[in-house]
């Protein structure tokens, strides 16, 4: 009995060799649950993207791998069947829960998680309807709001700037909800609104960026908020050199400019990334939607040391009675998404 | 054996071995260089290219867009005529099959909606083709030069149509609606399921019988038709195939027609048969990579067969090292590519006059 114990331990242990050697280590950690072996794809930009993918693999992959040990194994497809490859790939080989990262990814994900049902597929930004997918969403307008209202409050031209990356309904719904903020505040003000391009390409784009901003200021904007990835670099340097104001996108990017940078319209993915991790750790990952506005803190205007010499105590108390405005209902920004219009 | 025969066979088939070779060895160099074990990443990609059903759909499923290209490329190169625009043909190629796929009535049956794509997808190629060829044989703009630029231009007109005309309203990536289900190409894994095998799903599906189909078709045409022995001829000596009394320029429409519908069947294989919508990019690489599959597979049908499979493996064994090596990340696999590309294209002929002199020196003459 005892020879035929044995080589069946030793393939235990082979086949879990990992799992095993991680767990035992792990015991004393905070979160070391159930043995979960998490994966990450981003998409084609890749996770060095400056933006909205290293936003997932810094503040979610490296600080959940710092936090709880557990191993992070991720992806970067190079063309469109390649996402759908690894997807499949991560859910045979048992990997779950697998996070997608971008809107991109929904058709990949849709097709991964129909023949992979008891693998928990997480999506960030994207929309696919199946019980084994959690989308992660994030209420851009309301953040937006705020900055919308910090930017007419800090204008003296009353003319203020938008600089969007791709021309898409998500980023008209940034552009939508910073309208509203700068009409809530005074509704006779200019708001000058352009888009880099209308390919994947314009969310790399610091160059053209900067030449949309110098032209919004030549106009007469004296803040300017960007929502366009990477493009943005070149937006908060051109505003910095012309000595205007300008807003950050996604994550705090108050530091990037200090000075100049008025505040950062917050949208924590890479926050959404742990959670949907940590979730799946104790147990309580679910499918359906998670939808991230102003009352679950998911977006929001930055306040930090960079740009506390901006921000005047009306504009402070004027986001907080906006933020409370939203929270409560007593302020409802128009989704641009809803109805694919901006009434204003 | 005579020199001309050992000549052959050196050109032929050890030369493209010695560097495919070269190309392997440089990439261990690099992977000792990063830190990984070259032994154990050969046995990663070629277990997770060839290893298994899935890997091998894979490959085969990657080796069928690069047939098409290859094709195109080799027509025009036996012309004399070096098309680099097989990228942009393969793009506005796939419009033409989307077009057709998405706007046909969907009670059609497959059997008309089927042909009808596919020379969509020709039509649209030859097309994009016609513009460079007649610039070329009419007004002596290089080939290279305009192919190239038709490149970005149709880079530009694919964003154009995707983002205004065909994607719908609410959706955010700038694709089209699903095609009719008419126009599906089968799985390959259907087919054999519907025969009662089960294989692993996989993208591969029966473009790859479209691409044997047409590389016999292209071997019979140069090889065994009047247009192209006319072609061939233009190649070796356009002076010669004046004196033959054929007219040159239409040859270089001929040609380029006929090139730029074959890159413009890679939509066959990745929107007929995988995606089902039209999205941009689709055709990332796959011009290009007809260029080495060409130069590799000599020009020849059978050669580019041949190729086209080797960087099938590529392309699938280097995703397969990108998901297991976590310290391989995407760019050593195309730097992988890139040495490929290198030692197969650019210094092609690198070993040449040393096996020549080796194995087929100039006899003396009596």
């Amino acid at each position: 009995m005892k020879n035929m114990k044995r080589p069946h331990f030793v393939g235990l242990i082979k086949k879990t060799g990992l799992a095993v050697i991680a767990s035992t280590f792990l015991l004393a950690a905070p979160i070391a649950q159930a043995d979960i072996k998490p994966a990450v794809v981003y998409d084609t930009a890749g996770k060095n993207d400056k933006s909205f993918n290293e936003a997932v693999y810094v503040n979610g992959v490296m600080k959940f791998m710092n936090d709880t040990g557990i191993a992070v194994t991720e992806l970067e497809p190079t063309n469109e069947a390649m996402m759908e490859q690894s997807l499949k790939k991560f859910a045979q080989r048992g990997y779950s829960p697998v996070i997608a990262v971008g809107f991109t990814m929904a058709n990949a994900v849709a097709a991964a998680a129909a023949e992979y049902p008891d693998t928990q597929f997480t999506i960030i930004d994207g929309v696919v309807d199946a019980p084994n997918v959690q989308n992660v969403l994030f209420k851009e307008h309301e953040g937006s709001f705020l900055v919308g209202i910090m930017a007419a409050m800090a204008s003296n031209s009353g003319t203020v700037g938008f600089v969007g990356g791709m021309d898409i309904p998500l980023i008209s719904r940034f552009e939508c909800g910073y309208k509203q903020g700068v009409a809530h505040h005074d509704s006779s003000m200019n708001v000058l609104a352009q888009m880099t391009g209308s390919t994947p390409a314009a969310w790399g784009n610091p160059t053209k960026g900067g030449e949309i901003t110098r032209s919004q200021v030549e106009n007469g904007a004296d803040v300017v908020y960007a929502a366009a990835g990477g493009t943005g670099i070149g937006v908060y340097q051109t505003a910095a050199d012309m000595g205007v104001l300008a807003i950050g996108v996604d994550s705090n990017q108050n530091y990037m400019q200090p000075g100049t940078m008025l505040t950062s319209m917050y949208k924590k993915v890479g926050l959404a990334a742990y959670e949907s991790f940590a979730a799946a750790a104790d147990g309580s990952w679910a499918g359906g939607f998670k939808i991230n506005g102003v009352a679950e803190d998911g977006v929001g205007a930055a306040m930090d040391e960079y740009n506390a010499d901006l921000v005047s105590a009306d504009m402070l108390a004027a986001v907080n009675a906006a933020r409370a405005g939203i929270i409560d209902g007593s302020i409802v920004v128009h989704d641009y998404m809803s109805d694919n219009s901006c009434p204003l | 054996m005579t020199r001309e025969r050992r000549l052959s066979w050196i050109n032929g088939l050890l030369l493209p071995f010695l560097n495919v070779l070269t190309a392997f060895i440089a990439t261990a160099i690099v992977f000792i260089l990063i830190g990984v074990d070259p032994i154990k990443a050969t046995k990663i990609l070629i277990y997770g290219a060839l290893g298994y059903d899935e890997g091998l759909g894979y490959t085969l499923y990657y080796a069928t867009n690069f047939v098409f290209t290859g094709l195109a490329v080799a027509v025009a190169f036996h012309a004399g005529l070096f098309n680099i625009g097989g990228e942009g043909q393969a793009y506005v190629g796939g419009l033409g099959t989307a077009l057709v796929a998405l706007y046909l009535n969907p009670a059609l049956s497959a059997w008309i909606v089927i042909p009808l794509a596919i020379s969509g997808g020709l039509l649209f190629g030859a097309l994009w083709a016609i513009i460079p060829a007649y610039l070329q044989a009419y007004r002596g703009s290089h080939i290279v030069i305009t192919t190239i630029m038709f490149n970005f231009l149709a880079s530009a007109l694919m964003v154009y149509v995707l983002v205004n005309v065909l994607r719908e309203v609410g959706e955010m990536s700038p694709e089209s609606a699903d095609f009719i289900k008419a126009s599906w190409l089968p799985f390959v894994h259907d087919v054999f399921a519907s025969f009662g095998y089960k294989i692993a799903k996989s993208p591969l599906n029966l473009s790859i019988l479209v691409a044997l189909f047409f590389s016999g078709l292209v071997w019979f045409f140069l090889w065994h038709t009047r247009w192209g022995f006319a072609i061939r001829a233009v190649g070796k000596s356009n002076d010669a195939a004046v004196y033959g009394g054929i007219n040159p320029k239409k040859i270089i429409i001929i040609t380029m027609c006929i090139s730029g519908a074959l890159a413009g069947l890679v939509g066959i294989n990745e929107l007929m048969g995988v995606q089902h919508r039209l999205f941009l990019n689709f055709n990332y690489g796959y011009g290009f990579g007809g260029i080495a599959v060409a130069l590799m597979g000599r020009n020849h049908p059978v050669g580019i067969l041949i190729a086209a499979f080797l960087f099938g493996i590529l392309y699938q064994g280097g995703a397969e090292l990108d998901f297991e090596l976590q310290n391989v990340s995407r760019d050593i696999v195309v730097v992988m590519q890139g040495l490929v590309i290198l030692f197969c294209g650019g210094l092609e002929y690198l070993y040449r006059p040393i096996l020549i002199r080796f194995l087929a020196p100039i006899e003396a003459t009596e």
